[in-house]
């Protein structure tokens, strides 16, 4: 019925005015118990995903839990390697030039992911350098970033381990700020903040977008969030793409004569048979 | 809220990215131990106090005592050496793997080979200042006699040794890698027979025979002969090159070696999606 909107002509793959141009990507896991003689279990995590996201672009992956958002973002960050497909950000292949990829991109992701008894500044410091930063505008630009983030010169030397979830997940902005990504990744940046700090959060995309001019992936299962910040939102139900289009072409793909304009939630769930609460089994 | 400070990214030249990034890793470490400063009290008390427990049986035999302290406490200091260096490198992906911070680690522009090498450093530095340690309290307890010691010597096995054990680190640093839980564990086995087979406080001759062919392909039990023949026999460095030459050649085996299959399992584990799995 609707049949997949991605396929959307876009330039070669290898195009650099693609941020990402994703062919075919498929991904699965084998889990096999080395004690019990039982067949190995397969579950196919994305299946035959194609899209591409434009340079600038703030790109949307809508999807409920379990249905290949993490994994996706996996593959790009060259953390995973895709079983069949190619996936490339700005014309590097994320398998065969991984080095490359890793310059341009960062993640953050739905787990702040720190060394819980090391201060936001020794985090910091260590992921900076990662990323070959050195010298004295160092500290200086991360104590400017964090401060700009809301977190205190106090706060900046206590474990991470002491901060709430929103104020880690800050400090996890941060991290991915400090290294200038061009192609900045997000995973469900904001699921369990606070109202507020997920504003916050949500500013400081659309602040990365147009102040850095970075292309941002951002993976969620927030409606509103997706309308408010994407441009385009694909639609991922069980590793599979539904849908590619903006938020007001997704609601008219499913709109009825005489209904009214329906929410992202009733296309969202017209497409895919499912609410997004609904967590897909492996 | 506006943040109007996004730092440039950095324009330096690879090699110096990567000697910026071998520093994160060893500051980082350093961090690690500020921040974990109760353990580190706890296991160089535990060090301090099993070497000394070692060191008193010496003490406590009729014949040879000045021998058998000299060679009980070189066993105890090479043994809590080689161990630290082992361990910091072993385990360096579970310790990742605890906190939740692989994925970014692995995800950084950095090669594996400056990876390795970073925490390869700190694991020297480390093990040569609990080794300093330890052997300050030794030495006033027991008023060590270094009067024939040849110690250059010593400090060139030494060496050879901490190359030889980088490698086999390395080498185990990819069984918590391939192994999400039991990793860790596996790696802590490596090093409970390698303190077994090695000779650490004893000669590797009264070693049962099945088991003596174990400790030829150990470095710690070269090392240990090597340290031996110079502190308590005062061997010149000539001497020392039927021990000197099979530790170098496990290091320069193993530490090229461990890098390859360090970087083959890597890319095993992002096939099977073993880096995102917490042990």
């Amino acid at each position: 019925m609707f049949a997949m909107s991605v396929s959307q002509s876009q330039t070669s793959p290898a195009s650099p005015a693609l941020a990402v141009s994703v062919e075919g990507l498929t991904k699965w896991f084998v889990h096999r118990s080395l004690l019990r003689r039982s067949e190995p279990q397969v579950v196919t995590a994305l299946e035959n995903v194609t899209f591409s996201i434009e340079c600038g672009e703030i790109f949307g992956i809508l999807g409920a839990n379990g249905s290949g958002k993490s994994t996706l973002v996996r593959v790009l960050s060259t953390l995973l390697i895709p079983d069949q497909g190619t996936a490339r950000v700005f014309g590097y292949d994320v398998v065969r030039e991984a080095s490359e990829v890793k310059r341009l991109i960062n993640r953050v992701s739905v787990e702040a992911s720190f060394f819980k008894r090391l201060s936001a500044m020794e985090n910091l410091l260590y992921a900076s350098r990662l990323y070959g930063r050195h010298g004295r505008d160092l500290r200086a630009d991360i104590l400017a970033v964090l401060d700009r983030l809301g977190i205190t010169r106090e706060q900046v030397n206590q474990p991470l381990e002491q901060f709430s979830r929103g104020m880690q997940q800050k400090v996890a902005i941060a991290r991915a700020f400090l290294t200038s990504p061009i192609l900045l990744l997000l995973d469900e940046p904001t699921t369990g903040l606070d109202p507020r700090s997920k504003r916050d959060v949500q500013a400081l995309v659309q602040q990365l977008r147009s102040e850095h001019h970075a292309t941002i992936l951002l993976c969620t299962h927030d409606l509103d969030e997706a309308e408010a910040l994407c441009d385009r939102i694909a639609i991922l139900d069980r590793g599979r793409p539904v849908a590619v289009d903006t938020p007001e072409r997704l609601k008219a793909l499913v709109a009825r004569p005489g209904a009214g304009s329906p929410s992202l939630e009733e296309a969202f769930l017209a497409l895919t048979g499912r609410t997004l609460e609904v967590e897909l089994a492996p | 809220m506006t943040v109007d400070v996004i730092p440039k990214v950095s324009t330096r030249s690879r090699f110096w990215q990567e000697v910026c990034a071998t520093y994160a890793f060893i500051e980082r470490n350093l961090f690690l131990m500020r921040r974990y400063w109760g353990w580190e009290v706890a296991f160089t008390v535990y060090t301090v106090a099993s070497s000394l427990s070692v060191m008193y049986i010496g003490k406590a035999q009729q014949a040879n005592q000045d021998y058998l302290v000299l060679y009980l406490g070189i066993g105890t200091l090479v043994w809590s050496y080689l161990r630290s260096i082992f361990s910091i490198i072993s385990e360096m992906i579970a310790w990742e793997r605890w906190e939740g911070t692989i994925e970014y680690t692995m995800m950084a522009p950095v090669s594996r080979l400056t990876h390795l090498l970073g925490v390869s450093i700190f694991s020297v530095l480390y093990g040569l200042a609990r080794s300093a340690l330890l052997l300050g309290t030794i030495a006033l307890l027991f008023g060590l006699g270094l009067g024939r010691a040849n110690l250059a010597g010593a400090a060139l096995v030494l060496a050879a040794g901490s190359l030889s054990f980088i490698g086999v680190g390395m080498m185990a640093a990819v069984l918590p890698l391939l192994f999400t839980e039991r990793g860790a564990e596996m790696t802590f086995v490596i090093s409970s027979v390698l303190l077994l087979v090695s000779g650490v406080y004893y000669p590797v001759a009264v070693l049962p025979g099945w088991m003596q062919p174990a400790a030829r392909v150990s470095p710690a039990t070269y090392v240990l002969e090597g340290m031996r023949a110079a502190i308590l026999d005062g061997a010149p460095v000539t001497a020392l090159w039927p021990v000197l030459w099979p530790t170098l050649l496990i290091g320069l085996l193993t530490i090229p070696a461990g890098v390859l299959v360090f970087s083959a399992v890597e890319r095993y584990a992002k096939r099977t999606g073993r880096l995102k799995r917490s042990g």
